[in-house]
């Protein structure tokens, strides 16, 4: 079941179109050397250009998997199941998410069918379950200060894992649970974490004597992505959060914590 | 519910893995513990409370507002009230219900809470960005800068049914309907709720007996039938009683 096994892995999430981040991701990666590269989906929504991202993760042999949004694509549904419930988080995604289908090939739309909806690994002695939002649901939000971590443990020991990664959030954060079991959110490329900084975030994993996960900051071009998003007629507001760092939709999902942090 | 009681199933929620905590009543501030209560909660997991704001008193508050920042965990206030003025809530609420609520909603925000707003859909559907952009502007302009409005459907039992109308015949959950229905987006299918007489399957149905699921949480872990009229309510707006889960509308 945990056929391969690493030693040292980087994990992205939540690409969403942003190839600049990408390229500049996986340079980062290049230099610092891992055994492999994942991914946890969401690889289209608020940027511009969808096809250019799928020759970047092809070409570093990343191993991807299917979020939602990919679902949704290769699917061929009518929304992106992001589980927004606000109305004005819904009329974004539906912008976010008609220009991202309209301007995805279908070959890439087969593609991201074939993509598994989940990975295993084994690292070093750990056994790592990799899933978009959670292992139970493909569009959950594992948000910091909405799990217990009691829940994340009994996720952890139901899905045979002793690492749990996702992403769907769009913000990194990780917990050490009893038992040396832990839960890690990779954090998001597509976009900054909300925190008023232009840097996106992946992170990456190790076990060497004992296991770590290091979030790291990626700086890129972001002037470049927001003046192509400009081109293409994407909303000002995403490209507000390209230029500031600050979410401008999607925010009422966030729970109170994670929205306070934000500046709207 | 007693402090004492109300933690031992707090324990035993932690062996169920249990991922967050709803506290609803009656008025869970005219609890005498109720601080005490979410300031241990907040030690173990996230925690919301359901509440009609008129008892939000300075100083609770602001011993909320401390047991949140010291946890990780967000602590999530839900103020009901059903119209952004005196005329919409009121009749439905009580009299002077409005002007209470708002001076709870108040002293939150002053606190440095984000509290979300329930409204009961009393109005039609078509009138929900209408209500919603109301009540947002209201919001704005006591201060609250990043408002928060959660619209619930309306539950066609007790008072309702007497006030408007009951289910109809048709509206029951059947088992064709269950056919590739992600199950999932139901409370029931993965929340439970605590009283002083047992564990029922959702806050809808305390009073249904056929709803009490047993004496412990553990005995009522298990899957449960939607057989109440209510359930046709979730069924089409998905899990109403959690924070952010219910479509307001699609168009903007």
């Amino acid at each position: 079941m945990f056929s391969e096994v690493y030693d040292r892995i980087a994990v992205i999430g939540g690409i969403y179109s942003n190839h600049l981040a990408l390229e500049a991701t996986l340079k980062d990666v290049r230099r610092r050397g891992v055994d492999a590269v994942f991914c946890l989906g969401d690889l289209g929504a608020f940027g511009p250009n969808p096809d250019k991202i799928f020759p970047l993760l092809i070409d570093a042999k990343v191993q991807v998997m299917q979020g939602n949004y990919d679902n949704s694509i290769g699917k061929g549904l009518t929304d992106c199941q992001c589980g927004y419930t606000d109305p004005r988080d819904n009329y974004f995604a539906k912008i976010s998410y008609d220009y991202t289908f309209q301007n995805t090939s279908s070959q890439w739309k087969i593609w991201m069918k074939t993509l598994p909806e989940s990975i295993r690994i084994q690292l070093g002695d750990y056994r790592i379950l990799m899933s978009h939002g959670s292992p139970r649901q493909m569009n959950e939000f594992l948000w910091e200060s909405t799990s217990s971590t009691h829940f994340l443990e009994r996720m952890a020991r139901e899905y045979e894992a002793d690492i749990l990664l996702t992403t769907h959030t769009g913000i990194h954060w990780q917990r050490s649970l009893p038992g040396d079991r832990h839960f890690v959110n990779v954090g998001a490329i597509g976009r900054p974490a909300n925190n008023g900084r232009t840097e996106v975030w992946y992170t990456i994993l190790e076990s060497r004597n004992s296991f770590s996960a290091q979030h790291i900051p990626i700086t890129y071009d972001h002037e470049s992505l927001a003046a192509e998003m400009q081109a293409e007629e994407l909303p000002r507001e995403f490209i507000e959060t390209i230029r500031h760092g600050w979410w401008t939709t999607c925010l009422e999902i966030l729970p109170s914590k994670e929205r306070k942090k934000g500046r709207f | 519910m007693s402090k004492e009681q109300v933690f031992k199933l707090l324990q035993e929620s932690m062996e169920l893995g249990v991922k967050e905590y709803y506290f609803t009543g009656g008025e869970p501030f005219m609890h005498p513990s109720i601080v005490e209560i979410l300031e241990y909660t907040l030690e173990l997991g996230p925690a919301t409370v359901l509440t009609n704001g008129t008892l939000c008193k300075k100083e609770v508050v602001r011993k909320l507002a401390l047991a949140e920042e010291r946890s990780v965990y967000s602590l999530e206030i839900r103020i009901s009230i059903d119209g952004y003025s005196p005329v919409m809530n009121d009749p439905i609420r009580g009299k002077g219900t409005f002007e209470k609520a708002m001076s709870g909603v108040q002293l939150l925000v002053d606190a440095g809470f984000l509290p979300i707003i329930t409204m009961v859909q009393t109005w039609e559907e078509d009138e929900n960005v209408l209500v919603y952009e109301n009540f947002m502007s209201v919001l704005r302009n006591m201060g609250y800068k990043r408002p928060r409005i959660k619209i619930i459907p309306t539950l066609r039992i007790g008072a309702e049914a007497q006030r408007n109308r009951g289910y109809l015949n048709y509206e029951m959950v059947t088992a064709e309907m269950l056919e590739n229905f992600d199950i999932s987006q139901l409370i029931c299918s993965h929340s439970r709720i605590a009283t002083s007489n047992g564990i029922y399957v959702c806050p809808i149905l305390i009073e249904a007996p056929l709803a009490r699921m047993g004496e412990t949480l553990t005995e009522a872990d298990q899957a449960y039938p939607l057989a109440h009229r209510a359930c046709y309510t979730c069924y089409m707006g998905g899990a109403i009683c959690k924070n952010m889960s219910v479509e307001v509308s699609n168009v903007f």
